[in-house]
Parts: structure tokens; C-alpha cells; sequence
């Protein structure tokens, strides 16, 4: 992208004995949306609080705009934070919670004023200055929490699993909104969670985080298609994962309960007889064998289980089984439940993980 | 199910005779200083003495001093103990406790013997010296209350998100204990303040023995001199107690909420 705004130069953080982040080393760029996705006690929330100032990094610099922030006081840093428990000021109105950061900036009284007008109306709360937090719901709450955060203009955004505290619907529909305002404003955000739809939904680049460790960095494309390690292919999306063994290597053939299987490639550790796990999305398979896909697949349907537009099948190969999505469509009736059925997909499609 | 019921009202108006049979009968004996009639003569004696007006004046502005100073210290240490040593609070809850077992007379002696005049701080060796002294001492007192007004008041708010809050927004700490911190546990302190100012009037050992002219040691040598005007002052007392008291419970119906509307 363009150039380099945020920079984790080397970052390691230990509470004690217990290391807590080890070797974070990325850098980001002016305007983009990065997700921190990984599941609960990866660290996510001890690197967006060293970014904030909260905590030190045991070792490691934090850069902003080519500045070492590292030392720096978190209320010296000019970032906007939302938090997951809202944490909105119960003493203030919602204009004086989201007017707060101006105040304390000694904000010309009439400048201030106007820019919490502005706001609100960003957050569609415009008639809602003189209420009290407690008067709001959760979804407004944190849409106050929001404005709050950006009204001081801040240099980045960041927000620790800022939806988790709030139910299905809103969720979905406020992770729009936070996206298309973080769109408008241009401001670099780093949004933290655990849910890897709502990662894959909003971000530029997501850094996948396990026990610590980013096991990879990309667009939800790459995350998602390529994903770099067992721990990513598994933790994002589901997937499919098929036990069997090599039956030749020279040339590339595997079988998976008695049917054979061409790859493009094998791992360079491959062995005569060894086993061999290849996995797969949902997506990557079809039903029968409809345009030029080179590996096809017989087994028996053992569900079937219509979720609307799109119907998901589970095959059974013999030990191994398999789940495929299938789009509805009026004219032509899902198979039946033990129906025999051949499946197909591209042998490019089949990752193998080790 | 109605024996319970008969229980319990059995025990409150035992509970409730306990209280209001003394009460009712000073009541009664204040209103006899006239022979064969009741009257209010007492009150009128008691209200119209000069020495009952300066000692009273003089509790109420040393005690408006011990809420200020009350206030000043123990508000910022509740919170930073919160937000910075939680592992702590055990101890500091143990300190602010000590002033309950220590008796007032032990305290005051204490203070006699390491504050006197050839001391290094001679705090007793001026009269306003002792009246700083004696404000000291209530705001020890006081401590107990006052810490556990405050530390519930701030059980009530989320203290470290808040103060995060307000610190990525630019806030110091000072601005947040101001703007924040204390606009939120207003009500929980200002009952610290009231039962501060009850216990700071009706105090006897210290103000005597520091020799001060506070409203404890009037209402002693009023009580060893006459008959009536006792009783009258122990109403009077009573009414002022009891008045900081309701002010507490209706002051309670004004904290801040902070539950949020389920969506
Ligand atoms: N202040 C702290 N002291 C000790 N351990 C901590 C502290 N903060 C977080 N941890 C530990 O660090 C690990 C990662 O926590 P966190 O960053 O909150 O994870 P996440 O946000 O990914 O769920 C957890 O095991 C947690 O117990
Ligand atoms: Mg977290």
C-alpha cells in the first residue's frame, strides 16, 4: 500500500513468567483496517494496549508516523480507543462524553460544540445530546463510545472487541457502520476480536495471532484461500479435512479410502504408504462433475440440510466424509439422503497442512 | 405463614420500644421545667445561650474542615489503591479500621504527648495550632466511614475502564479524579460527609481534653449543671443526628445509574 504509518518493531511482552506476545513484527499503512483475530488469551488485547500506552512491551519499539511512541504516556499519544464494556462516562450526557477529549484539549467552546453536533449526526444520534448513557441501548451506547473516540481527531483508532457485548443483529449492523465511518474518515484502525466473520468482513489485512505468536498476515482473500498454517486454516472458516495415505510418489497420487487422488504437488517429506491429511473449504467442492474439475469422489449422502440460498451436503466416503455447499436452485431438487453421489473439486484447491 | 408474620412484628415493636421509650420519655421530662404544665422553656433557654451558639458554631466549622481535609485524602488514596494496588486493599481497609478499636482517649493522649509545646510539631502550644490538631483527629475519626462511603461509592463504577477511558482521551490524572472520578461517587461521599458531621458533634473526649470549646464539652457542663435543658439538648442533638442520617438515605435515591437498557 502506500507509505508506513504504525510499525511493531520486535515486540515481546511477559506478565511474569507467562509470555504473552512474542516476536510481533509488522508494519501497517496510513488508512488501512487491521484486524487482530485470534482466539480468547492469544494476546490480541496486550498488543492493542501497547499500541495505546496502557502496557510496556518487555522488549520491542512502537513506531507512529516514523516516531518512537514506545515511551511515550497513553494520554500523550492522541489515539481514539473503544472499549468493549462501552465504558462511556455515567456523570456526563452523551453531547459531554463525546465532547470530552475536546474539553480536555481546551477546545475553543464553539469549535467544540460544533464538532459534538457533527458527530452525532455521523452516529445518527442527533436528538440524543442530552441523554444520559444509562438512558441508551448497548448498540447506542457504543455508537457514543465511537463518536467519542474520533471527535478529538485522534492519529489511529483502536477498538478491543468493540461488538462482542452486543447481540447478533446489531452486531452485524453497527460493523458496517464502524467500517464505512473508518472508510470516510481515512483514520488507521487496528479492531481486535475473536470472531473471524466479522475479521474477514471488514478488514484490509487481518493478522491471524496464536498463543502469542501472528502465524500470518493478509487480505481476508489471502487469509481465507491461503492460509499459511494449520492453526489459520482451521481457526478461519470451516473446513474439510480427509485422512489417507500416499500410494505413489513419484507420481503425486494419494488415496482416500480406496479412491485416488492426483496433487500437483506433495510434500518434499512424502513417503510410500505414509499417511497424509488434505484438506479443503466446502466451497472448493461441487456436485457431479460439472466443468473440467480433476478429482472426482464417490460416497453416500448422509445430510442434507437446506440453510436457504445455499444447501449444505455431507458426503460419506467410508471412514472420511465431507461437507459441500451447493446453491438452491427451484428447478433441480437436492439429492436424497443416501443417494449415491459424485462430488468433485480442483486438486489446486487441496491444501495440505502439517 | 402468620405466625412468622406475628413474629416479626413482635420483634420490631420490641426492637422499636427500645429506641423510642428513652427517646419519648427525655422528650416529655424536657417539657417539664414549668411546674404542672409543659412548655418549651427549656428549648428557649438552651437556644438563647450565648455559649450554646459559639460552641455549636464552632463544632460545625471544624467539622466542614474535617469533611474538607476527610475528603482531600481519603478520596485519592481509595482510588489509586483500587486502580493501581487491589493486592492492597485488604491492608488499607485493615488501617482504616484501626480508629474503631483505638479508643478516642488513647488517641487524644497520644497526640498530647508528641504534639505538646516543646515538641518539634508543638501543634498544642497555639490555640489554632490545637484547633488544626483537633480537626486531625476527626478526620481519623472519621476514617472508617469515610473510607468505606467512598470505596463503595467507587465499587459502583468501573474505575480502571473509565480511567482508561478518560486517559486515551488526553485526561491527567488529576483532571480524571475531578471530571470522573468524583462526579461519580458524589452521593457516596457527601453521605461520608454527613456521618463525619454527626460524629463530629456529638465528639466529647478529644474536644475536652484539648480543651476546646466545642458543642461534646458543652453538652457535658450543661448535663452536670442543670436539669431540663439536658434533655432538651439531647433532642436537639437527636434531631440533627437523625436530620444528617435521612440526608444520607435521600441523597442515595440520586446516584448516578449506570446499567445499560438491554437492546
Ligand atoms: N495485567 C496482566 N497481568 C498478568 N497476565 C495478564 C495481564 N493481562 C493479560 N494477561 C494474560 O495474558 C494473556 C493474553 O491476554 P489478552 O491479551 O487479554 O488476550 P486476548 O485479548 O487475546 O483474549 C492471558 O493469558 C492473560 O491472562
Ligand atoms: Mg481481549
Amino acid at each position: 500500500m502506500t507509505e508506513e504509518f504504525l510499525r511493531l518493531e520486535g515486540i515481546n511482552k511477559v506478565f511474569g513468567t507467562n509470555k504473552v506476545v512474542s516476536d510481533i513484527n509488522m508494519s501497517f499503512s496510513k488508512g488501512e483496517f487491521i484486524s487482530f483475530l485470534g482466539p480468547s488469551g492469544c494476546g490480541k488485547t496486550t498488543i492493542l494496549r501497547m499500541i495505546a500506552g496502557f502496557e510496556q512491551p518487555t522488549s520491542g519499539k512502537i513506531f507512529v508516523g516514523g516516531q518512537d511512541v514506545t515511551h511515550l504516556k497513553p494520554n500523550e499519544r492522541k489515539l481514539g480507543m473503544v472499549f468493549q464494556a462501552y465504558a462511556l462516562f455515567p456523570n456526563l450526557t452523551v453531547a459531554d462524553n463525546i465532547g470530552f477529549g475536546l474539553k480536555i484539549a481546551r477546545t475553543p467552546r464553539d469549535q467544540a460544540a460544533a464538532r459534538v453536533e457533527e458527530m452525532l449526526a455521523m452516529i445518527g444520534l442527533a436528538k440524543f445530546g442530552k441523554r444520559y448513557p444509562f438512558e441508551l441501548s448497548g448498540g447506542q451506547q457504543q455508537r457514543v463510545a465511537l463518536a467519542r473516540a474520533i471527535a478529538p481527531r485522534p492519529t489511529m483508532l483502536l477498538l478491543d472487541e468493540p461488538l462482542s457485548a452486543l447481540d447478533a443483529k446489531i452486531r452485524v449492523s453497527l460493523r458496517e457502520e464502524i467500517r464505512s465511518i473508518q472508510r470516510e474518515l481515512g483514520i488507521t484502525t487496528i479492531f481486535v476480536t475473536h470472531d473471524q466473520e466479522e475479521a474477514l468482513s471488514i478488514s484490509d489485512r487481518i493478522v491471524v495471532m496464536n498463543a502469542g505468536r501472528a502465524e500470518q498476515i493478509g487480505t481476508p482473500f489471502e487469509i481465507y484461500n491461503r492460509p499459511a498454517t494449520r492453526f489459520v486454516a482451521t481457526f478461519v472458516g470451516t473446513l474439510n479435512t480427509l485422512e489417507g495415505k500416499v500410494q505413489n510418489v513419484a507420481d503425486r497420487v494419494v488415496s482416500v479410502d480406496g479412491q485416488a487422488i492426483t496433487l500437483p504437488a506433495l510434500p518434499a517429506s512424502a513417503q510410500s504408504d505414509a499417511p497424509i491429511s488434505l484438506t479443503m473449504r466446502p466451497e472448493a467442492v461441487v456436485l457431479g462433475k460439472p466443468n473440467g474439475q480433476d478429482v472426482v469422489l464417490e460416497g453416500i449422502v448422509s445430510d442434507v440440510s437446506f440453510l436457504g440460498s445455499v444447501i449444505r451436503l455431507r458426503v460419506n466416503l467410508g471412514s472420511n466424509s465431507l461437507s459441500l455447499d451447493t446453491f438452491n436452485d427451484q428447478r433441480s431438487p437436492p439429492p436424497a439422503l443416501n443417494e449415491k453421489i459424485k462430488v468433485s473439486l480442483s486438486s489446486s484447491d487441496i491444501l495440505i497442512l502439517n | 405463614m402468620k405466625t412468622s408474620r406475628l413474629w416479626a412484628w413482635i420483634t420490631f415493636i420490641v426492637g422499636a420500644a427500645y429506641f423510642l421509650v428513652p427517646l419519648l420519655a427525655t422528650f416529655e421530662f424536657s417539657l417539664r421545667i414549668r411546674r404542672g404544665t409543659y412548655s418549651l422553656d427549656a428549648y428557649a433557654n438552651v437556644l438563647s445561650d450565648p455559649s450554646f451558639r459559639a460552641s455549636f458554631t464552632y463544632s460545625v466549622v471544624i467539622g466542614l474542615f474535617t469533611i474538607v481535609v476527610g475528603v482531600l485524602i481519603i478520596v485519592p488514596t481509595a482510588y489509586f489503591v483500587r486502580l493501581r494496588m487491589p493486592a492492597l486493599r485488604p491492608f488499607v481497609e485493615f488501617i482504616t479500621l484501626l480508629p474503631l478499636v483505638i479508643p478516642a482517649i488513647i488517641l487524644v493522649f497520644g497526640y498530647i504527648r508528641l504534639y505538646n509545646s516543646t515538641s518539634i510539631l508543638p501543634f498544642t502550644g497555639s490555640a489554632i495550632g490545637t484547633d488544626i490538631l483537633l480537626t486531625l483527629a476527626y478526620v481519623t475519626l472519621a476514617l472508617p466511614y469515610m473510607y468505606r462511603a467512598v470505596d463503595t461509592g467507587l465499587r459502583t463504577i468501573d474505575v480502571r475502564t473509565l480511567t482508561e477511558a478518560a486517559t486515551i482521551l488526553g485526561a491527567n490524572q488529576a483532571e480524571i479524579l475531578l471530571r470522573i472520578i468524583l462526579p461519580n461517587i458524589l452521593i457516596a461521599v457527601l453521605s461520608g460527609a454527613f456521618l463525619t458531621f454527626a460524629i463530629v458533634i456529638g465528639e466529647f473526649t478529644i474536644a475536652s481534653l484539648l480543651n476546646r470549646p466545642a458543642f461534646g464539652p458543652y453538652l457535658q457542663l450543661v448535663g452536670a449543671n442543670r436539669a431540663y435543658e439536658p434533655a432538651a439538648l439531647a433532642i436537639i442533638s437527636f434531631i440533627i443526628t437523625w436530620g444528617a442520617m435521612s440526608m444520607i438515605q435521600l441523597l442515595s435515591r440520586f446516584a448516578p445509574k449506570t446499567v445499560a437498557r438491554p437492546d
